[in-house]
């Protein structure tokens, strides 16, 4: 009975989650699970998400779609960008800086793969 | 024993199963409103509030009241093609399906108080209060701009909201503002939201 109101807890938990979570967003059992890291985790997923329907999207325009603060955004966009999932391209309109992000043909496979992953789960728990 | 299992969310595989459905339905979620993002066609308001500044200029010269509804009509009619084409080029340049989440979301929100409108209209003309209609008009268009645009971004609400101002105005205004407000909202609203959106929003 412990054991279920616990699992019970972390799921509503987890779907009332929204994007502006920081890192410690990623499930216990991600590594269990053998999960890409990098994209599990909600804003990242949101950010890798967003960019697979648009060429690109501007800082602002990922920010204002997402909820995110500026840090939580500039944070989560650059561990993206370290893992070679997304592209940054820095310039100026007029005097305001901008940068723009694209999603590179490593973080299409990568949220290609997480997707084959979360329909594998539900097909084997099916199954099973 | 049960605290045991609760450290070993794998031997639950209802609570993996949600939160994989959870995970998917998050990612389809996102995509949709990055989608319905960049389907705000921008530049195709900016089309419809330059129309919409000719058909006030033509429905100023009509003698009668009914003549300058009439051009109105037109004018609607001109910037729903130009609506609907240039939301169809801006999905297929995305990559995006048109009629998927977000569009179908925007038009589930925006046909309602149009066809709400429509029907006003025809009580309105058939009664022969026609100097009611730019209210009726403004009121119900930015209704659905309001509703329709409730998940994209802010600024298309808004837009909806100042429709709504300009159609409460010509409820208690002269019958002979009609037109200048319809050209207000219709044209300038179009124009400056429209520019708005295509300069901050990409198109």
């Amino acid at each position: 009975m412990g054991a279920k109101s616990g699992i019970a807890r972390f799921s509503r938990e987890e779907r009332t989650r929204r994007a502006a979570t920081n890192g410690a967003g990623v499930a216990p059992n991600a590594a269990a699970a053998n999960l890409d890291r990098v994209i599990h985790e909600r804003t990242r997923l949101a950010i890798v998400s967003a960019l697979a329907v648009n060429t690109s999207l501007t800082f602002n325009e990922l920010k204002e779609l997402l909820r995110v603060t500026d840090g939580n955004l500039s944070v989560h966009a650059r561990k993206l960008e370290e893992a070679g999932y997304i592209g940054c391209t820095k310039s100026f309109a007029g005097r305001i800086p901008k940068t723009e992000y694209r999603l590179l043909a490593m973080g299409r496979r990568a949220l290609e793969k997480y997707l084959d992953h979360m329909e594998a789960l539900i097909r084997a728990t099916r199954e099973g | 024993m049960v605290p045991f299992k609760a450290h070993r969310p794998e031997r639950h595989p209802l609570a993996i199963d949600d939160r994989a459905r959870d995970n998917i339905r998050f990612i389809r979620e996102t995509m949709e409103r990055a989608g319905s993002f960049t389907a705000v066609p921008g530049w195709g308001g900016i089309a419809m509030g330059i129309t919409a500044v000719g058909a006030a200029v033509i429905a100023s010269r009509q003698t009668s009241a009914l003549g300058s509804l009439l051009t109105w009509v037109c004018e609607a009619a001109i910037a729903i093609a130009i609506a609907v084409w240039t939301t169809y080029t801006k999905a297929r340049e995305s990559g995006t399906a048109l009629f998927s989440g977000p569009g179908r979301r925007f038009v589930y929100g925006f046909a309602p108080p149009l066809l709400v409108g429509v029907l006003l209209t025809f009580l309105l003309l058939r009664i022969g209060v026609y100097h009611e209609v730019p209210g009726v008009w403004l009121l119900l268009y930015g209704t659905a701009v309001v509703t329709g645009g409730a998940f994209s971004i802010r600024v298309v609400p808004l837009m909806g909201l100042c429709f709504m101002v300009l159609g409460t105005v010509a409820l208690f205004c002269p019958a002979n503002w009609g037109n200048l407000l319809l050209g207000l909202g219709f044209g300038g609203l179009h124009l400056t939201f429209g520019a708005v959106i295509a300069r901050n929003y990409g198109g």
